[in-house]
């Protein structure tokens, strides 16, 4: 980890890479266009989670729980209150703020194995509730965010979030924020000092840090980009429903993070993009798609351990951060 | 000179074993004061309910004319008590200059120091003789550079009491040589706790001795009483010298 390493050489190349981006939306087949619209905002799930579990150290099995909480904090009032896109999207991370801080101060009581499943407790709790109030959710079915609802009036301009490009680049916009943000983050004094949680807590309390609340607002920070992904979710694909609040989702990040590299800030997205093109890709040929996901984990915990970008960091690039 | 720190009655025990047993205990500022005694003496137990390691079951800690026994470890390490462990517990993954990079931030917040972190890390550094090595992984560092960055990491929190527990364990004889003079050296500004099995180290250093037997003290005094006391060696030996021979 380099905290002090070449600034200008680590932001240029965010910066690219968010470039790249931009540029992919004026190249991209329309269908990869879409996916890769859905990819990025599953990657700003992916990063949220990273902050947790990559830097702090935390594994939460839980963060389903957050990203749902983004998507119906946003698309509930939307859908049943008639509110605005921008107040939507702000109630979805308010409704993260507030969830990830009352998880926080409970589950932070605990560590390790115990923090894994009061976590997913808590998360299946937030599953059932969703399910329990099927009369406003619809469960399952969830409820579909209607095109007239997903504008945003801009002066004389409107912008429509069902419209591609407008949602794609919307997509990249989160994603450039969450992603420099988290570049900033890791750089910064609280970064390293979760760093140092991760790597010994007790010592890095007896050098004068309040292990808890540097912790919890990890958690904090976490709840809140993974609840922007989720409200972004809600109003670029205009899709509510309860299988986001599923343990699958919880699992989905971590799995993530673990491709493309813990503690690495691209490494979210790299993992992200992977894990979606190959079960893109193999449940084309076969409806045993998951094998083929088994064999590719299996494949990288044996030659990337850390993670596609933690090994390349490790053997050749050793300023990523 | 006035009191820096002082316990009362300080008391903890383990199931039924008084690890410390009501100990009264009294350091001036600015001294360098060793405590010795025999294996489970209670010596790392006494000084980890000092730094707020564990909670005492009985008694009172006071720091600078300050009540700090309920008060938890991070703001004891705030009002200037820092702890250098006895068994190694640097941070192995960090960089050598990650790790002392960590207490020189936390200074510059609490505005106990001013400056730059690089400045102050690379001092720290500068100090045990590692700033060569900043940009090492901390955990591929040999045991006596590791055991120098654990002091560097307790003085780069400009501590007003440093702990030093077993420092020399481990070390070769001209690392402890340097070791001495790097002691005499902090204690210029700083008041030091010295736990050390090291009796040479001890008699070259300390200018007064706790002698902790059994959870209590035992004796203490210069280092010249302690080297004539009858019980001391009765402790440590099982018996007295004259009977030995």
């Amino acid at each position: 980890m380099n905290w002090e390493g070449p600034t200008a050489k680590v932001y240029a190349l965010h910066v690219a890479v968010v470039a790249l981006l931009v540029g992919l939306n004026f190249a991209l087949p329309e269908y990869h266009h879409g996916v890769l619209a859905r990819v990025l905002v599953l990657a700003v799930f992916a990063m949220g989670y990273n902050v947790l579990f990559g830097y702090a150290g935390l594994l939460s099995l839980g963060h389903a729980m957050f990203f749902a909480a983004g998507l119906y904090g946003a698309g509930l009032p939307l859908y049943h209150l008639g509110w605005g896109v921008p107040a939507a999207f702000g109630a979805g991370i308010a409704a993260g703020f507030v969830a990830s801080l009352i998880i926080g101060l409970l589950a932070l009581r605990t560590s390790g194995v115990a923090f894994m499943i009061v976590t997913m407790m808590f998360a299946q709790v937030f599953y059932l509730t969703t399910l329990y109030f099927g009369e406003w959710t619809r469960g399952d079915e969830g409820l579909v965010l209607q095109q007239q609802a997903r504008q945003v009036t801009l002066g004389a301009q409107t912008l429509d979030l069902t419209s591609p490009a407008t949602r794609y680049l919307l997509a990249v916009a989160l994603f450039a924020i969450v992603l420099l943000a988290s570049v900033a983050l890791v750089r910064s004094r609280h970064g390293r000092v979760l760093v140092a949680i991760r790597e010994n807590e007790e010592r890095t309390r007896m050098l004068g840090y309040d292990t808890f609340a540097n912790k919890l607002a990890a958690v904090v920070t976490s709840g809140v980009i993974c609840a922007a992904a989720g409200a972004a979710y809600a109003l670029l694909f205009g899709y509510v429903g309860s299988t986001f609040a599923s343990v699958q989702y919880s699992i989905l990040p971590l799995l993530w993070v673990l491709l493309g590299g813990a503690a690495t800030t691209l490494g979210p997205l790299i993992g992200t993009l992977f894990m979606y093109y190959v079960i893109d890709i193999a449940s084309g040929y076969t409806s045993a798609y998951m094998l083929v996901v088994g064999a590719v984990l299996i494949l990288l915990v044996l030659f990337f351990r850390k993670g596609v970008l933690g090994t390349v960091r490790e053997r050749w690039v050793g300023w990523l951060p | 000179m006035t009191a820096l720190l002082t316990t009362r009655g300080l008391s903890r025990r383990f199931g039924g074993l008084r690890a410390v047993d009501d100990v009264e205990f009294a350091l001036e500022t600015g001294e360098i004061r060793a405590v010795i005694g025999p294996n489970g003496a209670g010596k790392t137990t006494f000084v980890s309910l000092v730094c707020g390691r564990y909670a005492p079951d009985a008694g009172t800690i006071t720091f600078s004319g300050e009540d700090i026994t309920a008060m938890p470890a991070h703001m004891r390490v705030r009002r200037g008590i820092a702890y250098t462990f006895q068994i190694t517990s640097v941070f192995a993954n960090l960089s050598a200059y990650d790790n002392v990079a960590l207490p020189v931030q936390r200074t510059l917040t609490d505005g106990r120091s001013r400056g730059a972190v690089r400045h102050g890390a690379m001092e720290a550094l500068e100090r045990v003789g590692l700033s060569n090595r900043a940009n090492e992984q901390a955990g591929t560092l040999a045991y006596g550079h590791q055991r120098l960055l654990e002091v560097a990491m307790g003085l780069a929190l400009k501590p007003r009491l440093l702990i030093l527990d077993e420092p020399t364990q481990g070390l070769s004889d001209g690392e402890i040589e340097n070791f001495v003079a790097l002691v005499r050296e902090i204690a210029k500004d700083a008041t030091v706790l010295l736990i050390e099995h090291n009796m040479q180290v001890v008699m070259e250093l300390a200018q007064r001795i706790t002698v902790f037997n059994a959870g209590k003290i035992l004796a203490e005094g210069a280092p010249a009483e302690i080297r004539g006391n009858a019980a001391v060696q009765d402790a440590y030996l099982g018996t007295t010298p004259e009977a030995q021979a």
